[in-house]
C-alpha cells in the first residue's frame, strides 16, 4: 500500500466490517469505497438491466456507479460512505429492492 | 430567543452562506469575515480544501498530506486562516451538508434592507437524510466542477474511472485500485494525476494525450502571458519522465478490454483530422484506466436560482464582482467557468469582497481587489486559450460503437440514440431523452449530457434539474412545515431538533 507510506499515514487501529457476511478490515476514517478497493475489489454491484458489474467512476459522488448495500440500507454511495466498526456492507443487484 | 420574521433587520452582522469549501469557497469566506461579514461556509465534504484541497480522513493520521499536493503552502495559509476566523466567531464551516436547493423569496427583503431571504436546504451526513437549512442575507455559490468523460466501448468495466476520480481516491483515501494503469483522454488534470499515481507506487504504462503539441504551440502567444502556469506543466513534464511514463500525444483510447475488470486498453494514434489512424492501433495491458476529456461546472444551484447560465461549458454568468444576474446571488471558481485552482482562489476572494460590502451597504471599490482582478483577467485568458487546444478528437463519435453503452445508469446504448435520432426523428436531446431514458436515472445526466449530445448530433441543452442531489420524499413533505417557523438570519436548523433554536 504505497500511497499510505507516501503520506506516511498512521491510522487509528484497523476494524472489522463485513462484505455480503465476509470479515473485512477497514481503517478509521476510510469510505467503503477506499476500504474495498484496498481489499482488491472494485466492483460490488451489478446493473440492473444486463447485470453487469460496476464500481468506483466518478470518485467524487456524481455519477452514482458506486452504489451498495450498507446496513440494509440499499443505493448508498460508496465513495462517500466512511464506515464504521461493525457495519455489514452488501453487494448489490439491480434496485437494491430486490432481495 | 425568537426573532420577528416581518422585522427589517436581524441584529448582528450581515451573514452571507458560502456553499463549497474548494479554494474558491475559502478564498471568498476570509475576504468576507476580513470586512466585518458573518460567514456559514456549507460543505457536502468531511474536511475543508474541495477538489483541489483534498485531504486524507483524519483517522488515516497522515503525516505529510502535502505529498500528495503541488502548492501545499497556499493551503496551509488557507486552513490557517479558516481556523482562526472560526476561533473568532466569524466562520461557521458545516462539513457534511449535502445542499439540494437554495430558495430566494425575492418579495421585500434581501441584501439591501430586508430580513434573510435565502434559505440553504441542506441534508446532513452521509445518509443524507437528515434535513438543515441555513438562513443567510446572501449567498455565494462555490460549487466547483466535476470530470466530462466521453464513451468508448469498455468504459462501463471496472477499472475504468475517471482521472479526477482516481486522484480523490488517491488524495482522500490513500488508495489506488490496480497496480499498473494507464491515464488517458484530453486536458492539464491528466498530468497531476498520471504523476500522483506514478509517486504512489503505481506503474503508469502510458499517458495518452489526444492534443498534439503542434495545437498548443499554435496558441503560444495566448499562453506565453501565465509564465507559472507553463513552469508547472513543465514541472509535471519532467518529473513523467524521472518516473519513465511513457507519453503518446495525439493518440486516444479505442477500446477498455476484460471480462468483469479491466484486463487491458487498446490506444491507437490520431491523424491531422483527429480520425484514428487505421494500423496504429496497440494494446497495453492494465488494471487501471484513469480516463476524462475535460470538466464542467456545476450549475444546478444556479439553475434553481434562476441564475443565467451561459456557454462556452455551460458555466454560470457573472459580472465583474462575481455577482451572478440573480439579486444576493455570487458564484465563484469553477462553477463559474473551468480554471484551476488559481483563478477560483482570485475570484472567490473578489466575489468575498463584493459580497461584503454590498451587505453592508456600501459600493465595493473594485481598486480594493485590483491584484487579483489583474490575475482573473490573466487565468481567464489562459484558460481559454487551453479550452481551445484540449478538445476531445473531432471525430471521437467514429470509436463509440452501436452496443456501446452511453448513459451509464440506464444503460442507454450509442445504438438506441442514433436509432431516437435517425428512425425516430428526435432533433434534440431533450427528445433523445424522452425515446431512449439516456440521462433520466440517477445521476440526471451529468455523465452522459455531452456523451449523447455528441452521438445525436445535438447542441447539449442546459439541464435543468429540479435539485442539486437526490432528496429523500419525506425530507420534501417537511420542507413547507420547517419554512413557517421562525426566521433568524444565519439560523441553522436541522428537521431533528427543532426545538433547539437556541444561539449557536
Ligand atoms: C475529482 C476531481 C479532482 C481534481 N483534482 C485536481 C488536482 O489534483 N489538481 C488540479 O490542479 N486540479 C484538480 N481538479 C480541478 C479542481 O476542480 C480545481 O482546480 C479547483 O479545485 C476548483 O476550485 P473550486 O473552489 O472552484 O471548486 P472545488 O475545489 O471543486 O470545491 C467545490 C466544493 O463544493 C462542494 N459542493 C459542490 N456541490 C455541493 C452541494 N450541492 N452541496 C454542498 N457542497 C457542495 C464540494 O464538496 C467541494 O468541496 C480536480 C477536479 C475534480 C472534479
Ligand atoms: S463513484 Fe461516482 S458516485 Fe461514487
Amino acid at each position: 500500500m504505497k500511497p499510505m507510506e507516501l503520506a506516511r499515514a498512521e491510522p487509528g487501529p484497523a476494524f472489522t466490517v463485513t462484505l455480503d457476511g465476509r470479515q473485512l478490515d477497514a481503517l478509521p476514517g476510510q469510505t467503503v469505497a477506499a476500504a474495498l478497493w484496498a481489499a482488491g475489489v472494485t466492483s460490488w454491484r451489478s446493473t440492473r438491466g444486463e447485470g453487469r458489474p460496476r464500481g468506483i467512476f466518478c470518485g467524487i459522488g456524481v455519477c452514482f456507479d458506486c452504489l451498495i448495500t450498507v446496513n440494509d440500507r440499499p443505493n448508498q454511495r460508496a465513495c462517500l460512505i466512511p464506515l464504521r466498526p461493525g457495519d455489514a456492507i452488501r453487494t448489490q443487484e439491480g434496485t437494491g429492492h430486490e432481495h | 430567543m425568537s426573532t420577528d420574521p416581518t422585522r427589517s433587520h436581524a441584529p448582528g452582522p450581515p451573514h452571507l452562506a458560502i456553499i463549497g469549501a474548494g479554494p474558491a469557497g475559502l478564498a471568498a469566506a476570509l475576504a468576507a469575515a476580513g470586512e466585518g461579514v458573518r460567514v456559514t461556509v456549507v460543505d457536502a465534504a468531511r474536511a475543508p480544501g474541495g477538489q483541489f484541497y483534498r485531504q486524507p480522513a483524519a483517522g488515516l493520521g497522515a503525516r505529510r498530506p502535502g505529498a500528495l499536493h503541488h502548492q501545499w503552502r497556499t493551503w496551509r495559509r488557507l486552513r490557517d486562516g479558516l481556523r482562526r476566523q472560526i476561533d473568532a466567531g466569524h466562520v461557521t464551516h458545516l462539513p457534511d451538508h449535502h445542499v439540494w436547493c437554495v430558495e430566494r423569496r425575492p418579495e421585500g427583503g434581501g441584501i439591501d434592507g430586508g430580513p434573510a431571504r435565502l434559505t440553504v436546504h441542506a441534508l446532513l451526513g452521509p445518509g443524507q437524510e437528515t434535513p438543515a437549512e441555513v438562513r443567510a442575507d446572501a449567498v455565494l455559490l462555490a460549487t466547483g466542477g466535476y470530470e466530462k468523460v466521453l464513451p468508448f466501448p469498455g468504459w462501463t468495466l471496472p477499472g475504468v474511472v475517471s482521472a479526477g476520480g482516481a486522484q480523490a481516491m488517491l488524495k482522500g483515501g490513500l488508495v489506488v485500485s490496480g497496480r499498473t494503469a494507464v491515464v488517458a483522454g484530453t486536458g492539464p488534470l491528466l498530468l497531476p494525476v498520471a504523476t500522483g499515481l506514478a509517486a504512489a507506487g503505481v506503474t503508469v504504462a502510458a499517458l495518452v494525450e489526444s492534443t498534439g503539441p503542434r495545437a498548443l504551440a499554435r496558441r503560444a502567444g495566448a499562453l506565453a502571458g501565465r509564465a507559472d502556469k507553463l513552469a508547472e506543466g513543465a514541472g509535471y513534464a519532467v518529473e513523467l519522465l524521472r518516473r519513465r511514463v511513457r507519453t503518446l500525444v495525439r493518440h486516444t483510447v479505442v477500446e477498455a478490454h476484460g471480462a468483469d475488470r479491466l484486463e487491458a486498453v487498446t490506444v491507437a494514434a490520431l491523424d491531422a483530422e483527429g480520425r484514428v489512424r487505421p494500423g496504429s492501433e496497440r494494446r497495453i495491458p492494465c488494471d487501471t484506466l484513469a480516463v476524462g476529456h475535460g470538466m464542467l461546472p456545476h450549475t444546478d444551484l444556479a439553475e434553481t436560482l434562476g441564475c443565467r447560465v451561459e456557454s462556452p461549458g455551460q458555466r454560470v454568468w457573472v459580472d465583474g464582482e462575481q455577482r451572478t444576474d440573480v439579486p444576493g446571488v455570487w458564484a465563484a471558481g469553477e462553477t463559474t467557468g473551468i480554471g484551476g485552482a488559481a483563478l477560483s482562489l482570485a475570484e472567490g476572494h473578489i466575489a468575498g469582497r463584493s459580497a461584503a460590502a454590498r451587505l453592508r451597504g456600501w459600493v465595493p471599490d473594485p481598486g480594493t481587489w485590483a491584484g487579483a482582478a489583474e490575475s482573473r483577467a490573466e487565468l481567464r485568458r489562459f484558460f481559454e486559450a487551453l479550452d481551445t487546444v484540449y478538445v476531445p478528437p473531432a471525430h471521437w463519435t467514429e470509436q463509440v460503437r452501436d452496443d456501446t453503452v452511453v448513459c451509464r445508469c440506464e444503460e442507454v446504448t450509442a445504438g438506441a440514440v442514433r436509432e431516437a435520432v435517425g428512425e425516430l426523428g428526435a432533433g434534440d436531446v431533450r427528445t433523445v431523452k424522452l425515446l431512449t431514458r439516456a440521462g433520466m436515472g440517477w445521476c440526471q445526466g451529468r455523465m452522459c449530457g455531452p456523451a449523447v449530445a455528441g452521438i445525436a448530433g445535438c447542441e447539449q441543452a442546459v439541464a435543468r434539474r429540479p435539485f442539486a442531489q437526490p432528496v429523500p420524499l419525506g425530507v420534501l413533505a417537511r420542507t413547507g412545515e420547517v419554512r413557517t417557523g421562525e426566521v433568524r438570519t444565519g439560523e441553522v436548523r436541522t428537521g431533528e431538533s427543532e426545538q433547539d433554536d437556541d444561539d449557536r
